[in-house]
């Protein structure tokens, strides 16, 4: 689904982010990307549905090449769903019409169907109640939950998460964590960028670690808990699992 | 039309345009900018100052102002000073003034409230702690003002102070309303004196454009300057 | 003449004031939008160009930019626009209107390029990540929120453009304060009319004040604090 070919990229001209990155993410895989802060993981998942351009190497998003100058980016982007660490609601959009937008605007859904399906996925994320609601007057948790039935609603491929709860109060985690855990069962394609080795293990089928830009391990959930085979991934995993 | 275009007469001119009209300009802005700052700081510490009658009559002057055009506040000012003269010199009669006595009145009057407001935001955005702990080092209200509050809210504000003295530089071509000769006011004379508007009227806005941004180039500058050092 | 036509004379005045500064307005808000938003893009070119346009306008006083466009335009004209424009009827006011409009746009456009600066870098990118191209992230998503981040310089601006229409008493336009000066030539109650000139620009601040503190509390966004 996701192919990732000798990534480079740089920031201005002298500071690279992303060394040679290569690896792949298949239909229904739930891969997991963690790595000390300032690594890339960020930038890696951006690079996916190009909301950063790539410098060197190729991405291929379900056949279609991302960082070829005449694909149709709109469109490629409207079928990855994408969750931030900041939630990033519209805040001057009720909870449901930030659901409609891009359900309008890019995939040209009439009104009614557009409101009928992002209603269909509040119920789901157990937020139907708030539909009129802005996003200020929603708690974090609730924020996230509602960030990510919004990418849910352009019926994505693929989903990219972006630290989707390290923004987030202890409390609220479990209930963003819980859906994103559903979502993995349900079979969807999902790449996440966390901390939370809980949910990597209890759904990830293979994790990376990146350090300073490089891939330095990308290895099957078992192999990666078990044995990682780097020091600097030894070391992160023992500093946070340390609490 | 470009084909025509004279050149000489600017170079002709050139000695009027800058010994008189510009340096009545660049004077005038150089004081009324001076007294502005002055003024407008005294304005800010009343409006700061806690005490209630003297903060709303610093503060319903400062509204005044900014309410009203500058070109109407030139016609007032034109037209009142000698009666103010008379007043404060109790002579018998209003007394004469110079256009540039009255113009130099004026411009530090308005200018006050923009400077005044400017210099409030820059006092308030000094932490609390700041005059605290002078204060606490035995500082009276006037030296905490004077040594600590003030300098460094003269510091943040200095590139917001320099942009409103740009603006200043710009405002002051108003006097052309009372006919005055600044530097606008030589170029229109020379312009309808040998029938060449076009020229005249040229060369001054580039004049005015090559004075104000090299001048709000450098304000940029320092903008980045300060920002680094704090 | 009675006190009733001063009154009659300063009101016209006031009407004219009110228009040109409207239709300054105008012209600010479209073209300062434009500007403020090329300015915000990606693109070297656009924003070196929205660079442009705001020193051009922002650093020639207001009084030279109206003689420019009042006495200079039509002479660098070919020679039959040239005319037309200067027979145009009630040319000072489409002057000042435009000179005044061009010179505010630029003000409009710095203010609203930090407005939309001052939005989370997150909120262009998860509009993008949704499909939509940069026209519909700008016109559902950035722009909505920056105008009311910028609402209350704007209306400060706003304010600034009708006190700049006096400066066009200098390319002949009788607005407000014109009308004061020039009922001190033929009548010595100098006094009288500037006051009530003064009293009429301080009822128009007021009335704009506060009908701009309606549409801020309109547009206010329930539960959202600025700055968050
Ligand atoms: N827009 C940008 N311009 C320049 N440098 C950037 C930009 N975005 C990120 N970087 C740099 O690229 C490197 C990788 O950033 P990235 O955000 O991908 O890290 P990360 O692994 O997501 O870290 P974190 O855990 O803190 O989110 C960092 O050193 C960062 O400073
Ligand atoms: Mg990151």
């Amino acid at each position: 689904m996701i192919e990732i070919n000798h990534v480079n990229k740089w920031y201005g001209p002298s500071f690279q982010a992303l060394k040679d990155c290569t690896t792949s993410v298949a239909k229904g895989e739930v891969v997991v990307v963690c790595g000390p802060s300032g690594s890339g993981k960020s930038t890696l998942i951006k690079c996916v549905n190009a909301l950063e351009p790539i410098q060197g190497g190729d991405i291929t998003l379900d056949g279609v090449k991302v960082n070829d100058p005449r694909t149709d980016l709109p469109k490629l982007r409207s079928r990855v769903g994408m969750v931030f660490q900041h939630f990033e609601l519209f805040p001057h959009l009720r909870i449901v019409e930030n659901l409609c937008l891009a359900q309008e605007k890019v995939l040209g859904r009439r009104h009614d169907d557009a409101v009928a399906k992002g209603m269909k996925l509040l119920d789901r994320v157990g937020l139907k109640d708030h539909a009129k609601k802005f996003p200020a007057e929603l708690s974090g948790g609730q924020q996230q939950r509602v960030a990510i039935a919004r990418a849910l609603a352009m019926d994505p491929i693929a989903m990219l998460f972006d630290e989707p709860t390290s923004a987030l109060d202890p409390e609220m985690i479990s209930e963003v964590l819980d859906v994103m855990v559903d979502l993995a069962r349900e079979g969807m394609t999902m790449m996440v960028v966390t901390h939370e080795m809980g949910f990597a293990n209890k759904v990830a089928d293979r994790v990376i670690f990146m350090d300073r830009g490089e891939i330095v391990e990308d290895a099957k959930k078992t192999d990666f808990f078990g044995q990682p085979r780097s020091d600097r991934a030894q070391k992160f995993l023992s500093k946070i699992l340390q609490h | 039309m470009i084909g025509n275009f004279d050149f000489d007469v600017i170079r002709r001119a050139l000695p009027y345009l800058f010994f008189e009209g510009m340096r009545f300009t660049l004077t005038l802005t150089a004081l009324a900018a001076f007294g502005g700052l002055v003024f407008g700081t005294l304005i800010a510490l009343m409006r700061l100052s806690g005490y209630r009658l003297l903060g709303r009559v610093a503060g319903i002057y400062v509204d005044f102002m900014r309410s009203l055009p500058l070109v109407l506040v030139i016609f007032w000012f034109y037209f009142l000073v000698p009666y103010i003269g008379q007043w404060l010199t109790g002579a018998s009669r209003p007394i004469t003034v110079g256009a540039f006595a009255s113009s130099l009145i004026t411009f530090i009057m308005f200018e006050a409230a923009y400077f005044s407001e400017i210099m409030r935001a820059g006092i308030q955005s000094i932490s609390r702690g700041q005059p605290a702990a002078a204060n606490a080092l035995g500082l009276t209200y006037s030296q905490t003002m004077r040594y600590v509050v003030l300098p460094q809210a003269f510091r943040n504000m200095l590139p917001v102070l320099l942009t409103q003295t740009i603006v200043l530089f710009q405002d002051t071509s108003l006097v052309y309303v009372l006919s005055i000769t600044d530097f606008l006011g030589a170029a229109s004379k020379v312009a309808q004196r040998d029938g060449r508007l076009v020229e005249m009227y040229l060369f001054a806005a580039v004049v005015y454009f090559v004075i104000c941004s090299a001048a709000s180039f450098l304000v940029r500058r320092l903008q980045a300057r300060i920002a680094i050092v704090r | 003449m009675g006190t009733g036509t001063y009154l009659d004379l300063l009101l016209s005045g006031l009407v004219v004031t009110l228009k040109t500064s409207l239709l300054a307005w105008i012209i600010a808000l479209i073209s300062g939008c434009v500007i403020g938003v090329m300015r915000t893009l990606p693109s070297r070119t656009a924003s070196w160009i929205g660079f442009g346009y705001v020193e051009f306008f922002r650093n020639m006083p207001l009084l030279v930019q109206l003689f420019l466009w009042f006495f200079v335009l039509p002479e660098l004209l070919p020679k039959s626009a040239g005319l037309w424009l200067k027979q145009l009827p009630n040319a000072p006011f489409w002057t000042a209107a435009i000179g005044i409009g061009f010179f505010m746009s630029a003000r409009v456009a710095v203010q609203l390029q930090a407005g939309i600066s001052s939005l989370p870098r997150g909120q262009k990118q998860a509009a993008t990540a949704l499909g939509l191209t940069t026209m519909q992230t700008y016109r559902y998503v950035l722009l909505p929120m920056a105008f009311r981040i910028i609402l209350p310089p704007l209306t400060s601006e706003f304010l600034n453009t009708i006190k700049n229409t006096a400066v066009a008493i200098t390319i002949g336009l009788v607005e407000l304060t014109g009308e004061a000066r020039s009922m001190q030539e033929f009548s010595f109650q100098v006094f009288e009319a500037f006051t009530a000139a003064t009293v009429l620009y301080l009822i128009v601040n007021f009335i704009v004040a506060t009908a701009m503190r309606f549409l801020e509390r309109y547009v206010a966004i329930p539960g959202y604090i600025a700055g968050k």
